[in-house]
């Protein structure tokens, strides 16, 4: 066991676990941070998607030890003061899920998009988005939840949003 | 390997007449919980609802045959109680929506309280797309009668007629609109208990609506987007350990030795060794995976059934008599002809031919997962991702022996089923931890696990014949269906003396059911066969389905599909193809026209475009319903063209996303879905039918544009499937 200082969504936290833990496994297992999910483990579904210094990540494919020196961002840490992001905001008006258990990686993996990428074309949302798998199919509406956020931002606010 | 029967899990009705009735609460427990207010309860039972006075509400005893509960508390909220589950068909938005419409109160006053059942009347589970048809009536039943009630209570208060009474937006106002009093300020302080029958007041009519019928957006959406929703796999207990249970190398494997001295050593984990089971406790994930690695178990697994040969298997290995989820044959059919009349008139062509299609997997991107907790009264609490809470209570209570009030299942919206969520092998097991550690556990499955040790969609081998006249009326019709299953196999279309016959087989994989059942793979070839006649006689596959077809209502979709999709327009060339396909069950009826792209170089195609019209009564939720569609046809393209569990000798081959191929972004074609809002005619389910038409509607698009005619699922696969000849095209 090691010990870490985490800084996630802005806030230090400390954590004893094993270098070799996967950060996935500490956020959700030692700091209850559930809203990342576990979908596969094996870095081919997206659905543990969070922000490296505001670079998406899948979380179960990154060790805690190599991210003990980043900003982390998960998806608990970026609603700011009542307020949702663009991104969140767009999938609630667009109605992109179903069981929604995907949510966290796809409203992740968005956010990293648009802050490299303020006005994605289609192709480049669709290839954009393709390592993170909706099972519910809802995928056209996750399209057009990324263009409607992509839309509504104020120029550069994906970029602040990306390095909270 | 056990068959979970079709039977069983999907076609039974969710209250069969000797289903239990149990439920932990009795009215007085409920009105501690929720305090004052009206509790309506809602039963089945015709007779007692009549003795007990069509008035509705007293201080009545509180019957055994409830089938849901609503109550209204002093500060406005209404709570509705109801044994459905969310698993993101958005069933909790859409009943809340036809409670807040027949009890006048905004939707934002409506909590419903599902899947719970120290709390909720007993359920038979969510499936068969029974939700709305069955469950929604019943709700807006008792919705209508607490409308009732409290026109009487205020009446009663103000002494005037109930009749001159004005009840809308959770507010009862007097005749002469002098004063008005809140739902919540009129039974303050009471506790009144109504018991209603399913015979109710009148109902609003669906042209009324304001509520329902509206695309009101997903209940606590923003739960969802910001993380802070509680999943099954989420929930967290003081004090909870972390399972793992060990894996056989195989199906129907045995034991020979075992050492788990090496994870007995690791900090604090507590082994459980009962029979073969082998599983552990850890204080956190990290060990539990360490430790269950570290177990030497060394085990027999017999030579079993693969891929290759799979069909001549099923098809000559039969279930025993009574078993395999099957209507069962009657002796008559047994012994009539197996093959239909023969085509009468020398001019009829008649063709006959086989389609396939693969074990599938049901993939929730949420694999299976429980928390379980004993109290020190030893009462057993599980949270778990399942659509049978009362299902798996029972396995519960069988497996541990358990009085039924010592269990309580909860099962918080999951990470989705599409019909692989009936069991309850999770929770079993993580209440087997839980009793040996003494302390809660929590079980999640690995994604390996999910792919091995659930069930499967079943395979299945279609062998159809039919005759057809020159004028492209069906003359005889044979439709029979190895191992997948019986749902959809009775055709729509109007031909005298069909035989179609589901024959149950021993499967080699566990299986059960899957969205839609059996009707994606029978459709499948249906309606492909359909095609295939069409194209013999030189007609247009359109004009041959419309030509056979005397349902109004499957005819409306066909036709709005086909105008919204520019059939008539649309002629196929080799690089781009068009189909169409319809089908109508349970209610929903489909028609689903696609576009595809074909690269002959490369040999790739590409869905581009898919229309389809849906009609399932009057629409509760258009936004729900259209998204519904849509996911089922996106879900639906994987069986299509590119999933297939391979497995030999009782092994899956393939158990990890990255050699199961799923839809993805990539994948999903344009979208149009049109819903055709019959307002005047019940509210069906929409959760399963919206896939049966995108498998067969592409298959005859490829043929279209390509003449090959692919009549095994997955049509393109991107790699071998063993036993099937290469696909000409990949995907």
């Amino acid at each position: 066991m090691s010990d870490f200082t985490l800084t996630v969504n802005g806030a230090k936290l400390h954590v004893s676990a094993p270098a070799d833990e996967t950060l996935l496994s500490v956020l959700r297992n030692r700091l209850s941070l559930t809203g990342t999910k576990y979908g596969c483990g094996e870095g081919e579904c997206g659905a543990c998607t969070v922000l490296l210094d505001g670079h998406a990540v899948k979380s179960c494919q990154t060790l805690v030890a190599d991210a003990a020196s980043a900003k982390i961002t998960t998806i608990e840490g970026l609603e700011q003061n009542g307020q949702l992001t663009p991104v969140q905001q767009a999938f609630l008006d667009a109605g992109a899920f179903q069981c929604a258990y995907c949510t966290s990686g796809m409203v992740m993996r968005a956010t990293a998009l648009l802050h490299a990428t303020p006005n994605p074309t289609e192709a480049q949302i669709v290839s954009g988005m393709n390592g993170n798998i909706c099972r519910c199919g809802t995928y056209p509406r996750i399209v057009d939840a990324v263009q409607r956020a992509s839309r509504s931002m104020p120029a550069h606010s994906a970029a602040k949003g990306a390095a909270r | 390997m056990n068959t979970l029967l079709d039977e069983t899990l999907e076609i039974a009705p969710p209250d069969s007449a000797n289903a239990p009735r149990c439920f932990a609460l009795d009215r007085r427990a409920f009105l501690q919980l929720f305090g004052g207010g009206l509790l309506v309860c809602l039963t089945g039972d015709h007779a007692w609802a009549q003795e007990a006075g069509r008035g509705g509400f007293a201080r009545q005893p509180v019957p055994n045959d409830i089938s849901a509960w609503l109550h209204i508390a002093a500060d406005n909220r209404v709570t509705v109680f109801t044994g459905k589950v969310e698993v993101g068909q958005n069933i909790r938005t859409s009943l809340a929506q036809l409670v807040a419409e027949e009890l006048s109160v905004p939707f934002d006053a409506i909590t419903m309280v599902m899947g719970d059942t120290d709390l909720v009347p007993y359920d038979a589970g969510t499936f068969g797309s029974q939700s709305t048809p069955q469950m929604g009536p019943r709700l807006r039943n008792m919705a209508a009668a607490a409308r009732q009630a409290l026109l009487e209570l205020a009446a009663k208060q103000w002494n005037c007629d109930a009749a001159s009474l004005v009840i809308a937006n959770g507010k009862v106002t007097a005749p002469n609109a002098n004063q008005s009093l809140t739902y919540g300020q009129l039974t303050r302080d009471e506790k009144l208990v109504a018991a209603v029958s399913s015979a109710a007041p009148a109902l609003n009519p669906a042209t009324a609506w304001k509520i329902a019928g509206t695309p009101v957006p997903k209940a606590n959406g923003r739960e969802f987007v910001t993380g802070k929703h509680q999943y099954p796999s989420d929930i967290t207990l003081p004090g909870m350990l972390f399972g793992k249970v060990l894996r056989p190398t195989g199906f129907n494997a045995t034991l020979d030795s075992v050492d788990t001295s090496a994870a007995e050593k690791m900090p604090g984990v507590k082994l459980v060794r009962d029979g073969d089971f082998i599983g552990l406790a850890a204080p956190d994930a990290y060990t539990a995976e360490q430790a269950i690695a570290a177990i030497k178990a060394r085990w027999t697994v017999p030579a079993q059934p693969s891929n290759t040969g799979i069909f001549e298997y099923l098809k000559n290995t039969p279930e025993s008599a009574g078993r395999g989820g099957g209507r069962p044959q009657s002796a008559a059919q047994s012994a009539a002809a197996q093959t239909a009349p023969a085509a009468t008139g020398s001019a009829a062509t008649t063709l006959a031919q086989s389609y396939t299609v693969q074990y599938i997997a049901h993939a929730p991107l949420e694999p299976r997962a429980a928390v379980a907790q004993w109290d020190s009264t030893g009462k057993l609490t599980v949270w778990t991702g399942t659509q049978r809470p009362f299902g798996v209570k029972d396995e519960l209570v069988s497996a541990f022996h358990l009085d039924p009030s010592k269990v309580r299942v909860l099962q918080p919206d999951m990470g989705s089923g599409y019909g692989g969520k009936h069991t309850g092998e999770t929770a079993v097991e993580a209440a087997r931890l839980a009793k040996a550690a003494g302390a809660p556990v929590k079980l999640v499955w690995t994604r390996e696990e999910e792919f091995t040790w659930a069930y499967f969609r079943p395979a299945g081998l279609m062998e159809l014949k039919a005759s057809v006249h020159p004028d492209g009326t069906l003359a005889a019709w044979e439709h029979h269906n190895y191992n997948s299953g019986n749902a959809g196999l009775d055709t729509p279309y109007n031909v005298a003396n069909p035989v179609q016959q589901y024959h149950a087989s021993r499967s080699p994989l566990r299986q059960a059911s899957y969205r839609a059942l059996a009707h994606t793979a029978n459709n499948f070839a249906r309606e492909s066969f359909m095609d295939e006649l069409a194209h013999a006689i030189a007609m247009d596959p359109l004009a041959f389905r419309q030509k056979n077809l005397a349902d109004p209502r499957l005819l409306a979709v066909l036709n709005a599909a086909a105008d919204k999709f520019g059939w008539a327009a649309a002629k196929s060339t080799p690089t781009r193809g068009f189909g169409i396909a319809c089908g109508t069950e349970k209610g929903g009826h489909v028609a689903t026209c696609a576009e595809v792209a074909i690269d002959p170089a490369a040999k790739k195609i590409r869905i581009v475009r898919v229309v389809q019209a849906w009609e399932s009564g009057a629409v509760v939720n258009p936004d729900g319903l259209r998204n519904q569609n849509m996911g089922a046809i996106v879900q639906g393209i994987g069986g299509a063209l590119f999933e297939a569990i391979t497995f030999a000798d009782g092994r899956i081959l393939n158990p990890h996303f990255a050699d199961y191929r799923l839809p993805r972004f990539a994948d999903a074609p344009h979208v149009e879905i049109i819903l055709l809002d019959r307002k005047d005619l019940p509210s069906s389910g929409a959760g399963e039918i919206g896939i049966v038409g995108i498998a067969p509607a592409v298959g005859n698009a490829i043929f279209a544009a390509t003449g090959a005619r692919l009549r095994n699922m997955p049509m393109t696969p991107s790699g071998p499937v063993p036993g099937l000849a290469p696909a000409p095209l990949t995907s």
